[in-house]
């Protein structure tokens, strides 16, 4: 079992090293020239106005928050439904009222608003 | 006929070539494997690079004949050499950074794409005896590693001194993790199925195909995976933002690239990911007795479900952000929760041995899923708005409004 884990060790650290290799060389080939005027960030063509880090809406927050839920929810379904073909019909009733429980969760936050984007 | 044997396995013969051959000098068997295994990983992930070439190519003709135009046919026969002048050009391009960038996430935006997408390969079974990994968490493990490109794209956007960048990375990764919960609930389905969560036990389970017993799973996996890769008719990532680029404002030369490449590649992933999971993988006649059978017949579905990828890129336009939630969380989901019942309660009600009654009744089950659905969407977009509670007007808690009439406020 370890060395499966070991050859995904070694893929992450290729796959992370491929792309770097390449800028790096990209970085070596391309000229050098920084400019303050060129260096300047972009805002449609005129000077920026006002801080870059800006105030952003609270609804991205409330997606991530229902975005848990689910990913929760969907961990404790795989366990099951690998044991799937192991279980009679009463395990399969289980799962459905699970199932129904966090879908009602689903309509609560609907009908509250919360899948709005305002 | 050790010519055909080497022909009908390559990748097996030449690692135990390899193996016999360092075994033989006398190195310790676990250096052997880690060796093995290095080379292993790094001829699959330059193997993958070097495959972008080839699709953005195809994907460059492929769309341009749907828009009734040529594409690239100028370098070398019907342009298919286009891309290496392009690569020599984006290799030279200067690294303009913005004053102001924070530096580590802004250099490690594009790394991250890149590996995300790379990562998913170490699992997918090329054919019976060629795979990167055989892991028992194989579908779970694509789903978390493929969710390293969100990463990539929040740091892109906060690491450029940019107000653009930022709000479009965020609008991106509430997007893309939005569309997360379907795609892994669907996935639910072919693992219940198969009883295991190994890709290679998915595609070894599929005496008949997957997408003959549940098309509505697969459907659902396609349009969330065409999603999550950030392609058209989803494209807001890329060109919405009021016209400004998102994310990848602050970006130029190959960091640029790699986003592309990142684009690229995944769509294929997820083609290749379609195929082992729906469409039966490297299965076919004759792929368990030559194996390189079996890898052609994975390339050539996976070509025909990246076919219909880019046919759907040029033929839809861009959704707004707000029609893409409403689709993800009122749709998509219960949709996708209602598959997993219906799959559930009907895969024990029917035994397995009766195999041509058990295709016919999922496929109708699914179908009446489906209708459903649709026609469920038809009546909600005829009724009357329902009053928003957060939007009406409430007396201000002040001591001159004691005395006035409030009504219930809802």
């Amino acid at each position: 079992m370890l060395s499966d884990w070991l050859y995904i060790a070694i893929f992450m650290g290729v796959s992370a090293f491929l792309p770097a290799v390449a800028i790096g060389m990209a970085g070596l080939l391309s000229p050098h020239k920084p400019d303050p005027i060129k260096n300047s960030t972009y805002e449609c063509g005129i000077e920026t106005v006002g801080d870059s880090r800006v105030q952003f809406k609270v609804q991205y927050y409330v997606f991530g928050l229902v975005f848990l839920v689910f990913d929760v929810e969907t961990v404790f379904l795989y366990p099951w439904a690998v044991a799937y073909n192991k279980l009679a019909l009463w395990g399969v009733a289980e799962a459905v009222l699970f199932v129904i429980i966090l879908l009602g969760g689903l309509i609560y936050a609907w009908r509250k608003g919360a899948l709005e984007w305002v | 006929m050790g010519f055909l044997h080497f022909l009908s396995d390559p990748i097996t013969f030449l690692a135990n070539w390899l193996q016999g051959l360092l075994l033989g000098v006398g190195i310790p068997a676990g250096i052997v494997q880690f060796i093995l295994f290095v080379i292993g990983a790094g001829a699959l992930a330059t193997a993958a690079m070097m495959f972008v070439i080839f699709l953005i190519w195809l994907e460059r003709k492929a769309i341009a004949r749907l828009q009734d135009r040529l594409g690239p046919n100028r370098v070398g026969p019907w342009g298919i050499f286009q891309t290496i002048p392009d690569m020599i050009k984006i290799f030279t391009k200067e690294f303009i950074t913005p004053t102001g960038a924070d530096i580590i996430p802004y250099n490690l935006a594009p790394i991250l794409a890149v590996a995300g997408v790379l990562m998913v390969w170490s699992v997918i079974p090329l054919a019976i005896s060629v795979v990167g990994m055989n892991l028992n968490v194989g579908v779970l493990y694509i789903i978390a590693v493929g969710s390293l490109g969100e990463l990539g794209i929040i740091m892109a956007g906060f690491g450029s001194n940019n107000k653009f960048a930022l709000l479009g990375g965020f609008r991106a990764v509430a997007l893309l993790v939005s569309y997360e919960v379907p795609m892994v609930i669907s996935l639910l389905v072919p693992v219940m199925l198969a009883g295991s969560m190994g890709m290679t036990d998915i595609a070894q389970a599929q005496n008949v195909w997957y997408i003959w017993l549940t098309p509505a799973a697969a459907l659902i996996f396609l349009i969330t995976s065409i999603a999550e890769n950030g392609r058209a008719p989803f494209d807001l990532t890329e060109a919405d933002s009021e016209i400004v680029a998102g994310f990848n404002i602050e970006y130029s030369g190959l960091k640029f690239g790699m986003f592309y490449v990142a684009d690229f590649l995944h769509s294929f992933t997820i083609a290749m990911v379609f195929s082992v999971l729906f469409l039966g993988g490297w299965r076919g006649p004759g792929a368990e007795q030559i194996p390189i059978l079996g890898f052609i017949y994975l390339m050539i579905k996976a070509g025909l479900i990246e076919f219909l990828i880019i046919w759907i890129r040029g033929s839809l336009p861009r959704f707004r952000i707000d029609q893409m939630m409403d689709v993800n969380w009122k749709v998509l989901t219960p949709l996708s929760l209602s598959i997993v019942v219906v799959t559930a309660v009907l895969d024990k009600l029917i035994p397995v041995e009766q195999t041509v009654f058990r295709i016919f009744a999922f496929l109708v089950v699914n179908l009446a899923v489906l209708l459903i659905t649709g026609w469920l969407i038809e009546v909600f977009k005829t009724r009357r708005p329902r009053p928003v509670v957060s939007k009406t007007q409430r007396p201000v808690a002040r001591p001159e409004n004691v005395a006035a009439n409030s009504n219930s406020g809802d």
